[in-house]
């Protein structure tokens, strides 16, 4: 049952209320009549899939697109941000995904820019360092405030982030997808800090994809789906299985579906085999992919596995080794080689290495399938259309049409894709890293139940995620790297969470 | 195709500044400016040296374009005119490699190998080394005209060849050769870019570099094609410039043109940081900075004011292209919005 949005009843005092905001884009209704209220000192969960229209909210509050209709209420006082600054001096801060601070400065310019405290006609610079000390100091940050900010990892630049969203006067502050790219024991640190900011009475919308996150730290949680708003919920009243038939509005049961692909004792043919593999970044691997099967490089972030994948694919210099391919040796040098070889490949950065942001899908799609006919044997519109409305249509890729930049849509449809790219060049093997990075647990789903089925039609794939439970569930082979080698290799039934943990840490 | 399909194409908005500007010329010089004559069979008129002088910016625009398509940019195509020219002219004047007896056709061919040589140069300081485009061709820019006084030994050559000069100021079918060259160089582009796949990887590169190669697409190889096409294009609009004076003057040929080159790419609406590109746009923006430089001469502005003048009208052109500034203006006067951007022209 929904709960009245309202927080009045709770004693808490309501700092934020939006409601009936609408929004509209081209062939897309984003936002339908959808409301959110947020108290002072409550960490609230924004949830839902992609195409929900999460995104959309956040960017209507924070000033970056405009809403259609609607009222947004801030401190009992109507206001309609037009621009992230609006925002920002409203009492809304944002700290994104990424981290959208100036790498090159020093962590204290950083805090401080833009809002320098002036010595005279200059910035007062010994103030500017002690003063972000201070502020650092609230988040157990004991760092050195003149050095680089892009020498510091990913986790520590988020906390700067925040410290300086919160320092600059705010009452709200939104976390937009802030665990993605942190260790497990830097979530921690970071939901500390949450709770830490929770006492002091500022409202913090929280927007995750990791469900068992919320639990840990949300008072509340708000699902949309498909634009519209579901319901406003206390979190210890609503069950995860619950929460998550909400947010795609069926059962969870039809999610657990996926067959896990059990090695029956099967003997695969040998797609592919490296030797001796080397390049600037790994060295001396060996490793035997089969036709057919779902294998799966497991290990830290930075063990080596996206090397690994990476070597195979040709995307790294191979400096030694020797690769075969149905026991014929070749020669893969570069991607295009890769390709011509029937290889594809979906690099973890979806954004960077991935998609080319401002072309069609259309375009995203085919480019892989241009390049191995080559740049004469240019790809009609009419068998461009076809293959892409094929896949658009194979993999549910949400698109009001193929005309559309790839960059407008959701992180899931992007991935979908990037897949849809490298099934159009009919590989014989499908390099996977991290296909399920920062999408929803509807299309995480989807992804896996698609990477099995092509396994069972006799595609390759090599699967890499962080995620062991997915990793289990997909694979039938594994191998664990660590430390840039590989450490160990499980097959079949052996595969489990608990048994790639002990590879890793070199506990037999 | 709809009209809405139509305002959305990205030639839409330079073709109607270029008529706009056409249109604002032709009224103030009271209709002078669209008067063509006909004298031998010949064209004669301002529209007609619009065309014959806009040839050489369309031309250079076009390898431009590729440039620029692929998050790069070339600026060292005036120093590539001059070289071309120097060799072109000094070989027609049998100053250097008399063996060739001064033969035209041999020496168009020669210095348009010559800008692809240097085009091959950029192409392997980009490709190859990873120099920043700006800074790699730099080089040349700085070294070429050098390179040009070094084939001219420093002097002004002037030459007498009818067959030469006819490459600028020669007609055919009435109207200037130059023309007709640079036709045939946008078909040969268009075809290049648009019949192959080759503009489309163009793109790709030029929006996200990493990704385009991990698609298979073979990023260096297509750097190398495309400075050298850059390179060619240079050249030949160094051929045609030379023609024009009737000899090769390496200290001002191609002087400051690669800014020209690169401002007609980006009113045509090329973004300068790579990515989606029109070479007819950008041919329209050569079109629309000749008309500019055309108008100011016609106009008898004081030559010590034309730079002026035609930054003032660069500016009014850029604010037009710019959608924040024409958002304001509309949002200003809501109902004259149209009116209020037509005298914003004036």
């Amino acid at each position: 049952m929904a709960l009245p949005v309202s927080g009045e009843a709770m004693g808490k005092r309501d700092i934020l209320y939006m409601t009936d905001i609408c929004k509209t884009f081209p062939g897309v209704k984003a936002l339908d009549h959808v409301r959110f209220g947020l108290r002072e000192g409550e960490i609230h969960s924004l949830l839902g899939e992609n195409g929900a229209g999460k995104s959309t909210l956040i960017k209507v509050l924070t000033g970056v697109e405009q809403k259609d209709f609607g009222t947004i209420m801030m401190d009992g006082k109507e206001i309609s941000p037009q621009s992230p600054i609006d925002a920002q001096n409203s009492g809304i801060s944002t700290v994104y995904q990424e981290v959208n601070l100036c790498p090159d400065l020093s962590v204290a310019e950083n805090v401080f820019i833009g809002r320098e405290p002036k010595k005279g006609r200059h910035i007062d610079w010994k103030k500017v360092n002690e003063r972000t000390r201070e502020i650092l100091k609230d988040f157990d940050l004991d760092i050195n405030v003149e050095e680089r900010l892009d020498n510091y990892p990913v986790a520590i630049q988020q906390m700067i982030a925040i410290a300086r969203a919160v320092d600059v006067n705010a009452k709200v502050l939104i976390l937009d997808e802030p665990t993605s790219s942190l260790s497990a024991q830097e979530v921690k640190k970071l939901f500390d800090i949450m709770r830490m900011l929770r006492d002091r009475g500022l409202g913090i919308v929280f927007v995750t994809h990791f469900l068992d996150q919320v639990y840990e730290v949300s008072d509340r949680i708000t699902v949309l789906r498909n634009g519209t708003f579901v319901g406003t919920y206390d979190a210890d009243k609503l069950p995860m299985l619950e929460l998550v038939g909400k947010m795609i509005g069926k059962d969870y049961d039809s999610l657990e579906a996926i067959p896990k692909l059990t090695n029956t004792g099967k003997e695969y043919k040998e797609l592919l085999r490296i030797e001796d593999g080397t390049t600037g970044e790994i060295s001396g691997i060996n490793v035997s992919i089969g036709e057919g099967e779902v294998t799966g490089f497991s290990g830290l972030l930075g063990s080596g596995r996206s090397e690994l994948a990476r070597l195979i694919f040709g995307a790294d210099k191979k400096t030694k080794g020797k690769t075969f391919i149905k026991g014929k040796e070749k020669d893969i040098r570069n991607p295009l080689d890769a390709i011509k070889n029937d290889i594809a490949f979906c690099p973890e950065d979806r954004k960077k290495e991935g998609i080319v942001g401002d072309l069609t899908i259309r375009e995203n799609i085919t480019i892989a399938l241009q390049s191995k006919r080559g740049l004469l044997h240019k790809i009609s519109r009419k068998e461009a259309d076809e293959i892409t409305e094929k896949l658009i249509k194979d993999l549910a890729i949400k698109t009001p049409s193929a005309d559309q930049k790839i960059k407008n849509l959701s992180g899931g449809n992007q991935q979908k894709v990037l897949l849809a790219r490298w099934l159009a060049t009919d590989p014989d093997l499908l390099i996977l890293d991290e296909p399920t990075r920062g999408i929803d647990i509807g299309a995480k789903a989807e992804i896996q139940k698609i990477v099995v089925d092509l396994a069972s039609k006799g595609m390759s794939c090599i699967f890499i995620s962080s995620e062991l439970e997915e990793m289990e569930r997909c694979c039938s082979k594994m191998f664990v790297l660590n430390d840039k080698k590989i450490v160990g290799q499980l097959s079949g039934d052996e595969i489990s969470q608990s048994a790639i943990m002990k590879q890793i840490a070199g506990e037999e | 195709m709809s009209m809405k399909k139509l305002t959305q194409k990205m030639e839409f908005k330079p073709f109607v500044v270029l008529l706009v500007i056409i249109f604002l010329c032709g009224i103030i010089s009271g209709g002078d400016f669209f008067k063509i004559t006909i004298v031998d069979g010949h064209f004669y008129g301002r529209l007609i040296d619009i065309l014959r002088n806009g040839s050489r910016y369309a031309i250079l625009a076009v390898g431009m374009t590729m440039a620029l398509g692929t998050g790069g940019t070339d600026i060292s195509v005036g120093s590539i005119m001059a070289i071309s020219g120097a060799i072109a002219c000094s070989i027609v004047d049998e100053r250097i490699l008399q063996a060739l007896g001064g033969n035209v056709f041999l020496a168009v061919l020669l210095a348009l190998l010559a800008g692809a040589v240097c085009g091959a140069w950029n192409g392997f300081m980009v490709a190859k080394l990873k120099v920043q485009p700006m800074v790699a061709t730099m080089i040349l820019l700085t070294a070429g005209r050098g390179i040009a006084q070094l084939i001219a030994d420093g002097k002004i050559v002037t030459i007498t060849n009818d067959a030469y000069y006819s490459i600028s100021g020669g007609y055919f079918l009435g109207l200037p050769v130059p023309a007709f060259i640079a036709l045939i160089v946008i078909v040969l582009f268009l075809i290049l870019t648009r019949s192959t796949a080759f503009g489309m990887q163009v793109e790709a590169i030029g929006v996200n570099q990493a990704s385009a190669r991990l698609a298979g697409i073979k990023v260096e190889r297509n750097l190398w094609i495309i400075y050298i096409l850059c390179g060619i294009t240079a050249a030949l609009a160094g051929i045609i410039e030379s023609a024009g004076i009737k000899g090769a003057d390496c200290n001002n040929c191609g002087l400051m043109i690669e800014l020209d080159g690169i401002l007609a790419v980006a009113i045509g609406g090329t973004a300068l940081s790579g990515g989606r590109f029109s070479i007819i746009s950008s041919v329209i923006g050569a079109l629309i900075v000749q008309t500019i430089s055309t108008t100011i001469y016609a106009f008898g502005v004081a030559p010590e004011l034309t730079r002026v003048a035609k930054a003032v009208i660069v500016i009014i052109v850029c604010l037009i292209q710019s959608k924040p500034f024409m958002d304001r203006v509309k949002s200003l006067m809501p109902k004259t919005a149209k009116v209020e951007a037509q005298e914003v022209h004036a």
